[in-house]
């Protein structure tokens, strides 16, 4: 019984009361503060979203593809080093969770040293590390903690480099700026109902005669407050849709570039995350309803 | 239906009027007088439920307004027609809606009851005007469409604050017809009024009682009255 009272409720607030919605003038000033407030929060709400998914996203690239990978480097005297390296292969081959292990060439070794240093680094002539690339598989994973402690024992010249001093400052700013993103959307909400709640107040108020008279005739308080509360939900939905929309075309536009993991050219949504920001309307609609019964039954309560 | 026994009203910690007493019943018809400032629109007020008494009890329908919550004081005022001195309509409405104004706040569709909204405007003079904007009207055309939206609804009572005050002699007399044409379909009435040939007048159509605030209490009018 109570489920159809809401449903027949909720038809009636979306249909609407002509004559309700006409007792209550339009107020000009108001109208025009809610749309552009709830446009400008939407707006805000999209790219605080954008943000958020974009840094999961990166952030969970970032460290799957360090995850994946690790390094040793052999520093050993000259003439040690090539049995040092095959030593190591022999460790890693009997390690679990090992699916890769590659000794790097003069090549590879100097193109990742050519950022610093430019192309022509005679490479052969510096006493540089030997490195060897490891790439992680299976379901177990790779005990580095145990590998760092046969290669000690077996190679004394390598040094296992899991890249968790890398990853683990990744993880934390990426959680950091998720949970920005998520604090942004907690407050383009609430300053959103604040100023909702300002525009209902100020609204009332310059219909206090309205309501005093309503009031007089025998209306009850849930009859004045909903010609207010349906007016300004709908204002803070039509406000909310245009931001959301002009939001989702400038995120469009933004330059993207697949090849790069940058913050700049990576801001945006992927496939399905295309309809979250479709959530923003409707959450704006409900904290406009929120704010303004609440807003509306108090006032009334002060009116006899 | 409007029941007060030993009342008393004071704001601001002064004593306005006290040890009032008086029943209100189906199909009696009241004047209230008095010097401005003696309490009439107060008493109205109380009647209606817009003031809560400082001591004594007031009963409406029966039942004490400080027990009713909000809604409950709604409903009951339903059954309330009140007409102002400064009549309150919502200006931005024409007319028609205005009048028919209790009925949409009780739920009823006023195209259901246009022929009845035509005819109470015809009847109080008014189907010409009934889509004007009240600020168009004239003061007696305004204090009669107040009289239409009091008894749209059928009230059981009617409670007019100086419903003739802003009228010449001539309109008096017709909003004063009006009213006692409302008494005897079995209305009760009650009109604050410092017009005293108003009241006169009425005497000489229907049964009337007459109350008088005097010394800070409600006491019967003389003879005269």
């Amino acid at each position: 019984m109570s489920d159809r009272v809401s449903i027949a409720s909720f038809r009636g607030f979306l249909l609407g009361d002509v004559q309700a919605d006409r007792a209550v003038p339009p107020t000009g000033f108001t109208a025009s503060l809610t749309v552009f407030a709830a446009a400008a929060m939407s707006f805000l709400a999209v790219f605080a979203l954008a943000l958020s998914l974009t840094t999961d996203r990166i952030a969970e690239r970032w460290s799957s593809e360090l995850a994946r990978t690790s390094t040793i480097r052999i520093s050993a005297p000259e003439g040690q080093v090539d049995a040092q390296t095959e030593a190591a292969l022999k460790v890693l081959r009997t390690t679990p969770g090992v699916s890769l292990a590659r000794v790097l060439n003069a090549d590879e070794q100097r193109e990742l040293l050519s950022p610093w240093f430019g192309p022509d680094l005679p490479i052969e002539h510096l006493p540089l590390p030997q490195l060897i690339e490891i790439e992680e598989g299976g379901d177990g994973g790779m005990d580095a903690e145990g590998l760092r402690q046969r290669l000690a024992a077996e190679v004394p010249g390598a040094v296992l480099d899991d890249h968790a001093r890398w990853r683990e400052p990744l993880v934390q700013a990426a959680d950091r700026l998720r949970m920005l993103g998520v604090v942004s959307l907690a407050l383009i909400g609430l300053t959103t109902a604040v100023m909702i709640t300002l525009a209902a107040n100020a609204a009332l108020s310059a219909n206090g005669k309205v309501i005093q008279v309503m009031r007089l005739v025998g209306a009850r308080d849930i009859y004045i407050a909903r010609a207010f509360v349906r007016r300004f939900t709908l204002r803070a939905l039509t406000g909310a849709a245009i931001g959301t929309a002009l939001a989702v075309l400038a995120v469009m536009f933004v330059p993207q570039d697949a090849t790069q993991d940058g913050f700049l050219t990576g801001l945006g949504f992927e496939n399905g995350e295309w309809f979250l920001p479709l959530i923003i309307p409707v959450l704006v609609a409900i904290v406009a309803f929120w704010a303004t019964r609440t807003a509306a039954l108090r006032t009334l309560k002060e009116i006899s | 239906m409007i029941d007060l026994q030993s009342v008393a009203y004071s704001y601001s910690g002064r004593e306005l009027f006290s040890d009032v007493s008086l029943s209100l019943e189906p199909g009696s018809f009241h004047f209230l007088t008095g010097p401005s400032g003696a309490g009439k629109t107060t008493f109205l007020k109380l009647c209606y439920m817009q003031l809560q008494a400082t001591s004594g009890q007031v009963k409406v329908f029966g039942r004490d307004p400080r027990d009713m919550n909000r809604d409950e004081v709604a409903k009951n005022r339903a059954r309330i027609g009140i007409v102002h001195q400064d009549c309150q309509f919502l200006d931005h409405l024409p007319l028609i809606e205005n009048v028919a104004l209790p009925l949409t706040v009780g739920g009823k569709d006023p195209d259901s009851a246009r022929e009845d909204l035509n005819a109470l405007l015809t009847w109080v003079g008014l189907s010409e005007q009934a889509n004007r904007r009240p600020p168009e009207l004239s003061g007696g055309e305004r204090q009669r469409a107040a009289l239409a939206r009091a008894v749209i609804n059928a009230p059981d009572i009617i409670l007019a604050d100086e419903p003739t005050g802003n009228v010449d002699w001539e309109m008096s007399q017709k909003l004063l017809s009006l009213l006692v044409e409302l008494n005897k379909m079995g209305t009760a009435i009650m009109v604050a009024t410092h017009d005293l040939n108003l009241i006169r007048a009425a005497k000489k159509q229907v049964s009337t009682r007459t109350l008088r605030f005097a010394d800070r209490t409600l006491k019967t009018a003389g003879a005269d009255l």
